[in-house]
Order: structure tokens, then sequence, then C-alpha cells
């Protein structure tokens, strides 16, 4: 029976077909005897970084706050419709790093940065690039639920009349599109035009989530975003994010470790500027290459 | 990772919940093991009492069995244990789940001494299943002192001898046939030696499971059912770009 399990396991992941179940010299071995052919590589079902298309590529990226260097050295790429999560103790990073994505950090006078990120082939610290733009093709939502003071309905519609979207069949469908997507269709269809700051904190961080996908971002850069909601409400964002990452690349910070555990297909562990480990989730949290990576996720001393 | 085990961490509770189900598995692996030493004095040397005391500790074999498992569930419930800490809660609920059949292995092996030492017969083919007994018994504890020690190394040098207690087996197994072709009428009695003999066998692999485990805790590699030079190469390799 064991040795059947096996079996199969062994001829899902071969596709060479190195191993064949009906070898005799295999069954007569017993269950620890028998040659594999491949061996352990076969039966790891990884996700890895080398075989990812990149949608954003950090490279040689440094920054400043005044005299204060905050990233050190950034090379990585954010590979396209996955979920990448950062995780760190406070300070390291994580949030500054995210928000170079969409130039957030243009907004802090103090800022100085080096280096290039570019999405896809365009590096987005260029001069001529148009800033308003790039943050409509990489939308952001923060830790705390910031909706207009306006209705649910003008909350989402929002970056579509910016953008002078006019026809009311259009709006009406990006709108429920939107808000299908962000799985709050269903709670909010009736009351559209109440004020969305009546709906509750996950019901505002789902309303904050449709407003940026209604303008079809490619990627969606999340800071802390369910870390002021309850715990079925975060599932709810956890779940949107599953769903979310077949159409956008996710990128999300989190202190929370379970959640990047949950919700990420890599990680990166960072720890004052630097990138210590970046990899897929599965190994970081099992099996993590380096100490500091190890004592960060099982709650040890540093 | 292995040699990091001392950091402590932040919540001392956890340190004492990993520690307590680390120290509560080698205390069972103890009991495992002169539960076997004492099925095989009972057989060997036909000590009714030795393997009666078996059967009376199985009890505690079994409680300690579920009392663990249930430590294990609840460290999984509320620490989450992410990285080497998964690991080790993985690999003492698998242990203890190898070391329960061994003690399984272990009152078969007693019931038959009880049975045997009933009927008259040549002794002599217990000489073979006491070598084998004393194989196995130093792989048992072997694969618990690498589990102690979280020595990866140690653990593949114990695996390697699991080959050899196959060998026996099949050696035990010709020779007890002959003794059924010489003499029809002692069939019954060498077929319960067999038994132990078998069951000696599956303790050997036991043994080899929980260096396995032990492994998997020390290197995060699952070198289940893969060859012993698989199992050695994967060991020296360094996995992680």
């Amino acid at each position: 029976m064991q040795l059947n399990r096996t079996e199969k396991i062994i001829d899902m992941n071969n596709e060479t077909g190195q191993f064949s179940p009906g070898d005799p010299e295999s069954q007569a071995g017993g269950s620890h005897k028998f040659n594999v052919g491949a061996g352990l590589a076969d039966r790891k079902h990884r996700l890895h970084l080398k075989n990812e298309t990149p949608c954003l590529k950090v490279s040689d990226f440094n920054l400043f706050y005044g005299a204060d260097q905050a990233l050190k050295n950034i090379n990585m790429i954010i590979p396209q419709e996955r979920v990448t999560a950062f995780i760190g103790p406070s300070g390291c990073g994580k949030s500054t790093l995210l928000r170079c994505f969409n130039r957030m950090n243009d907004l802090i006078d103090i800022v100085k940065t080096e280096g290039s990120i570019y999405l896809h082939e365009q590096d987005i610290y260029n001069k001529k690039v148009n800033v308003a733009e790039l943050r409509r093709r990489i939308g952001m939502v923060f830790q705390k639920p910031n909706p207009f003071p306006k209705s649910v309905y003008e909350n989402v519609a929002y970056g579509l009349r910016i953008q002078g979207v006019r026809d009311r069949h259009k709006l009406d469908d990006a709108v429920e599109n939107s808000l299908r997507s962000a799985a709050l269709w269903d709670e909010v269809k009736d009351r559209l035009n109440t004020n969305a700051l009546g709906l509750s904190g996950g019901q505002q961080q789902r309303l904050v989530i449709a407003r940026a996908i209604a303008i079809e971002p490619e990627i969606l850069l999340l800071d802390e975003p369910a870390s002021a909601l309850d715990p079925i409400s975060t599932l709810k964002i956890e779940e949107l994010i599953h769903e979310l990452k077949n159409n956008y690349t996710i990128v999300i910070v989190t202190h929370n470790m379970q959640q990047a555990a949950r919700v990420s297909d890599y990680t990166a562990y960072m720890y004052i500027g630097e990138i210590i480990e970046y990899t897929d989730t599965n190994t970081l949290f099992t099996n993590p290459g380096k100490k500091m990576t190890e004592d960060y996720i099982t709650g040890r001393y540093g | 990772m292995s040699s990091n085990k001392m950091t402590p961490h932040i919540s001392r509770a956890f340190d004492q919940d990993l520690e307590n189900i680390r120290t509560r598995v080698m205390e069972m692996g103890g009991l495992i093991e002169q539960q076997l030493e004492n099925a095989l004095k009972g057989l060997v040397d036909n000590e009714v009492e030795t393997a009666e005391s078996v059967l009376k500790a199985e009890y505690r074999v079994n409680s300690m069995e579920v009392s663990i498992d249930e430590d294990c569930t609840q460290i999984l419930a509320k620490r989450q244990p992410a990285a080497g800490d998964l690991r080790l809660v993985m690999a003492v609920g698998k242990t203890i789940t190898d070391l329960e059949r061994v003690g399984d292995e272990a009152q078969k092996i007693a019931k038959m001494a009880i049975e045997l030492s009933q009927k008259s017969g040549p002794k002599s083919y217990y000489i073979g299943i006491n070598s084998m007994g004393n194989h196995v018994r130093k792989m048992l504890r072997g694969s618990l002192d690498a589990f102690a020690r979280m020595d990866s190394k140690a653990a593949l040098e114990v695996a390697s001898q699991e080959p050899e207690s196959d060998d026996q087996y099949a050696a035990l197994l010709r020779q007890m046939i002959t003794y059924m072709i010489e003499d029809p009428r002692s069939i019954t009695s060498v077929l319960d030696a067999i038994w132990c003999a078998r069951s000696l066998e599956r303790v050997g692999d036991h043994a080899r499971n929980i260096c396995e485990y032990t492994i998997y805790l020390v290197e995060g590699k699952d070198v289940r059912h893969i060859s012993l030079d698989q199992i050695a190469r994967e060991i020296g390799s360094e996995d992680n770009p």
C-alpha cells in the first residue's frame, strides 16, 4: 500500500518517466530500496523565481532619508501575477521599498534615491516618466482604510471620472465589477449611494481595494492591508488577495508572518534596509536558508 | 540550522513547550528500548515473567503516544510554529508513531515468548534471533541518540544499517526452513520464531524511519523513500540558492 502511494506521488512529479511503477526491480526492493531515478528534485513542486516573468525589477537600488540610508543595494524582481510579501521587523525598510514602486517617496522632501526600478523595460525613476500615469498602473492600498467622504458609488467611480469617463453605463459596469472583484458587491449593492464612511472597517478596506482596481492597474501594492481589521475581515481580505492574483501582480507588506505565509507565493525577509533572504514562501517558512530568517520567523532573539 | 537551536524564543513558554515534547520523546524511546529488551530476554532466555512485564507496560507506551501527540496538536494550534520549530513538531509526531509500532512489535514478541515457553522443542534457532535482536536494538538506540543530538550524519549512519537487518532476516528465514524440512513436528514453533524475526525486521524499518525524521528535522529535507546514496547526497548538498 505504502509502495503504491509512493509510486503515485513520484509518477505525478516525474514527467520524464525515469521511474516506471511497473519496474520489477523497484517493486522487489521493498519500500526503502527502490530507486526513484531523478531523486528528490522531482518531489518538490516548488515555485522558483528563476522561472517567473519579472514584472518589476529592482536594480542596485539605494534610498536615503537625509543622511540615513534606509535601503541598501536592493536587487530583486517582483514576479508577474504572483503575490510577493515583504516581512521584517519595524524599521527594516519594507514599507519604504514598497512605496518606491509607485514613487510615493517622491512626496517626502528629504528622500534621495540611487539605482533603478524597471516596470517591464521602463525605468520608473527616469525623469520622463509621468508619475500620475505610473500610479494609475501601480495602485496602492494603505493600512488604514481611507475612503473619500462620498458615496460608495462615487468612491469607486472616482478614478474613472478623473480620467474623464462620463458614460453612465460604463461607470455603472466598472463600479459593479470592481465591487464584485473586491468581494463587496453583495454587501453594498443596496446602498451604493450611502456615505462610504458608514461602512465597517473591513468593508471600507475592501472598498478602497475596489477603488484601486477600478482603474485597472497592473500592480497592487498593499501596505499592511489587514492590520487594522478583525480576524473575519482579515480572512476576507486574504481571500480577496488570493482571487486578485489571477489578474494582478500583488506586493504586500505585513507584520503578520502567518498572513505572509498564507497569502504569498514569494517572501522577502528584510532587516535594516537589506534583503536577507528572498525565496518561495513554502521554503522560507519551512526551511529558511539563513539563521537570521529562521530566528525572525520562529520568534527568537536575533 | 542545527547548530543554532539554542537561541531562545522571545516567548519562554514556547521554549518550554518544545523542550517538553523533545524530552518526552526520549522518555518514550527509553521505555520502548526497555520493552524490546525485555521481550527478547523473555524469548531467548525463556523468562516468562519478563515477557509478561512487557504486556503489562504496553498501556504506558500507548498513553505516552496519545499524550505527546496531544501536546504537538496544542503547539500547532497555539504557537503556529515555523521553520525548525515546525519541523521539530512534525518529526516528533511521526517519531512517536514509529516508536509506538516498535512497542507493538515488542508486544508480539513477548506474546510469542509466552506461547513458546509452553512448547517443548529445540531452541537453537534463538541464537540467530538474538543476534538480529541485538542489531535492531542497537539501531533503535542509535536512531534515538541521533534524534536527541539532532545529528543528521549519525542518523544516516544508523539508517545505513537497515539493509543488514534485512539480510539477517533473509538468512534467518533460510535457516528456519531447514529446521522445518528436517523435522516437520517443529513447524508450529519455528513459524512462531519466524514471526519474531519478522517483528525484529520491522523494528529495523522503524528505526530507519526515525533516522529519516531526524534528517528532515535537521536538514529540512524529506528523505523518505529514496536510496541511502541519495540521502547522503541530500545531506551533503546545499539546496537553497
